[in-house]
């Protein structure tokens, strides 16, 4: 990831994008003002606590939900106002696994993939078996069970299900929303594995939603850190774990427990809970839970600040703690 | 017979009764809870974890046909010794909410949606201390201050709607310790919470534990909230204990290759250890999925999925090797 407005290369390019929803008081403003951009073959990794408006921004980047401000360009095309058919093809580019990937439960797993496959007009007629078979295989899943219905597999399996099920599209860049959440340890890691493979041999591009520390720091090449809204730092990820600057980061590191008895254990540096996004506090939407806020954090919305290659850092205090 | 553990699960098994037979999911589980000690049941979905503790607690759904055997014994304030598997239901009852509490995963499905939080604490010392309503407020409101809610005051007369996931969880916490219970089982308290909500909710427990030296039967499948919330852990696979020990123990010298698969699946771990040797340190998955629970394994039940299987593990059923302060159930003789 770089600063915004940069090169080609960027695969997306996200610039003060706004996402609201509700209209009057019951307006709630879920991102603020976010810019991103991610490279072509990056994994970047999206963090943050749940309200925090880190799926919100993964369905505005694909068109999902409609955009409040902003703009957003894929490859170069900006998408916002776009209509269903001129989304199509850009659809087939950018393609989203879910926490629950949500199969019809009447629907053999084998015609979801060939649905796919016939909405995009691809391998078609003698091709479109093989392909279905191989994207299967792709996945870790026997190519026989594709007349199967869903509820004949495990949570893992419905994840490699939805994993196909993007694939089937050839993506070149994916959203991925808490896609390991619901799953067992053990699974986990299996599904960790094959996204780090499937990046690997197909060359995807993927921006990771999650919110556990541990896996994003195990799968990104970058990581953006959002609190109610509003990025607080983004770092490369070797750069945000080891020398975090944001107290947000820092308090989200030192809680997370890590397995061995031998480390420090986890430490309560938040108080409270994050504010209601109805009513973010004025300036800093982190102020009121920052142990270093005073009372200019209130007054001005810090801006990101560039503290080192692709580091940036929203804090006006930053120099002083 | 007569041990000081406040709580000491014997050979328990829980089956279920369907038409084809007895489904077995609980397959013989021993394990001791100290008096003030944390012990953690770790496990992945499936593997009974919270089925043991409903069978402790003779909570298991009603609109099913179980049967329970071994024994559950349970030493009151009193030092009296219950089997709770077959004490009348009525001595349960006076037991439950009482000297034994339990919190659960989803709060939100635990309280009464149209009863203030309040009334559902206070309801809990009236039943059990026989309080008058006036004290039995002024001990909820206590409660409530006892689990750091802000406001009090005001958050006693509200809803559970009206709270957030850590808040509701509070409330949870503090009906469940407003009787100063001996045990407290906590299944899967912080799943659902964020990780610096997590962090407040597992401080307040060891804080509220420390204060009234009750023991806690900690049900969980987050290594990491083991490693440093627990005395002892017990790894629990298919329905049976697969290994035992101090928490120190189990992470440094870790037996069984289950509990070995689990560690090295973890992403943290794996950083972990990156750090400490300087090396890229890859995430080992286990291969394959949960047996189904309907078919009785000839020999040990993780084999299929073992890295270190031979012979003897599809032909017998491992016996408890080790010292009985760490031990495992596994045909491995000598361990890395």
């Amino acid at each position: 990831m770089t600063t915004p407005s940069s090169g080609a290369s960027n695969m997306l390019n996200v610039q003060a994008l706004s996402v609201e929803f509700g209209k009057g008081e019951k307006r709630v403003r879920a991102v603020a003002n976010v810019s991103l951009s991610i490279q072509a073959g990056q994994t970047v990794g999206l963090v943050g606590e749940s309200g925090s408006g880190k799926s919100t921004l993964g369905r505005a980047v694909i068109n999902l939900i409609p955009i409040k401000q902003g703009l957003v360009q894929f490859k170069g095309q900006s998408i916002q106002g776009l209509s269903v058919s001129d989304m199509r093809p850009l659809r087939r580019q950018m393609q989203m696994i879910f926490q629950d990937p949500s199969l019809n439960p009447r629907q053999r797993v084998g015609d979801m993939l060939n649905e796919v496959l016939e909405t995009h007009g691809l391998h078609k007629g003698v091709l479109r078996t093989p392909r279905i078979h191989e994207l299967f295989q792709l996945v870790g899943l026997n190519p026989e069970h594709a007349s199967r219905f869903p509820h004949e597999f495990s949570g893992g399996q419905k994840q490699r299900l939805g994993i196909a099920r993007a694939l089937a599209a050839e993506p070149q860049f994916i959203v991925a929303d808490e896609p390991l959440s619901a799953l067992d340890m053990s699974i986990q890691a299996q599904i960790v594995n094959l996204l780090i493979e499937l990046k690997s041999s197909l060359g995807l591009t993927i921006l990771f939603i999650s919110h556990d520390l541990d896996v994003v720091e195990y799968v990104c090449d970058h990581v953006v850190v959002m609190y109610l809204g509003h990025v607080m730092e983004t770092a490369p990820t070797d750069v945000l774990f080891s020398k975090p600057l944001h107290p947000y980061t820092k308090a989200l590191l030192a809680a997370a427990p890590i397995p061995d008895p031998g480390q420090p254990a986890p430490q309560v540096v938040l108080h409270g809970e994050p504010p209601s996004p109805m009513s973010p506090p004025s300036g800093c939407v982190f102020r009121t839970r920052c142990l270093h806020a005073t009372e200019e954090c209130s007054l001005q919305t810090p801006a990101l600040t560039q503290m080192g290659a692709h580091h940036s850092v929203a804090c006006i205090r930053l120099s002083e703690i | 017979m007569n041990s000081l553990a406040t709580l000491s699960v014997r050979n328990l098994q829980t089956s279920l009764l369907q038409k084809k037979g007895l489904l077995s999911l609980v397959r013989g589980i021993d394990f001791e809870v100290m008096p003030g000690e944390t012990l953690a049941l770790v496990g992945e979905s499936g593997s009974g974890k919270s089925l043991t503790a409903l069978s402790i607690m003779r909570l298991l759904a009603r609109n099913a046909q179980w049967q329970c055997q071994g024994e559950v014994l349970f030493k009151d304030n009193q030092g009296l010794e219950h089997n709770l598997l077959t004490l009348p239901e009525k001595t349960m009852r006076t037991l439950r909410g009482h000297r034994i509490a339990m919190i659960f995963q989803e709060p939100m499905t635990c309280l009464n949606p149209v009863i203030t939080i309040g009334q559902q604490i206070s309801e809990s010392v009236i039943l059990h201390l026989g309080l008058d309503q006036s004290s039995a407020n002024a001990s909820a409101l206590r409660a409530l201050e006892q689990v750091e809610i802000p406001a009090a005051q005001q958050r006693f007369h509200e809803y559970p709607h009206q709270l957030s996931g850590g808040m509701r969880q509070r409330v949870m916490i503090a009906m469940a310790m407003i009787c100063k219970p001996q045990l407290l089982i906590a299944d899967e308290p912080t799943t659902a919470l964020d990780v610096t909500i997590q962090a407040q909710i597992l401080n307040l427990m060891a804080r509220l534990q420390k204060d009234t030296g009750m023991s806690m039967l900690f049900i969980t499948h987050n290594l990491g909230v083991v490693a440093h919330h627990a005395q002892r852990v017990a790894v629990m696979y298919a329905g049976q204990i697969v290994e035992q020990g101090s928490v120190a123990d189990v992470f440094a010298h870790t037996q069984h290759p289950y509990t070995k698969g689990l560690l090295a699946c973890l992403p943290g771990r794996a950083r972990q250890l990156s750090r400490q040797t300087g090396q890229r340190v890859a995430l080992l998955d286990i291969p394959g999925q949960a047996p189904s629970m309907a078919i009785t394994p000839t020999g040990c039940s993780f084999a299929p999925r073992c890295h270190s299987c031979f012979e003897k593990c599809l032909q017998s059923l491992p016996e408890w090797r080790g010292l009985p302060a760490h031990t495992s159930l596994c045909h491995l003789e000598a361990h890395s």
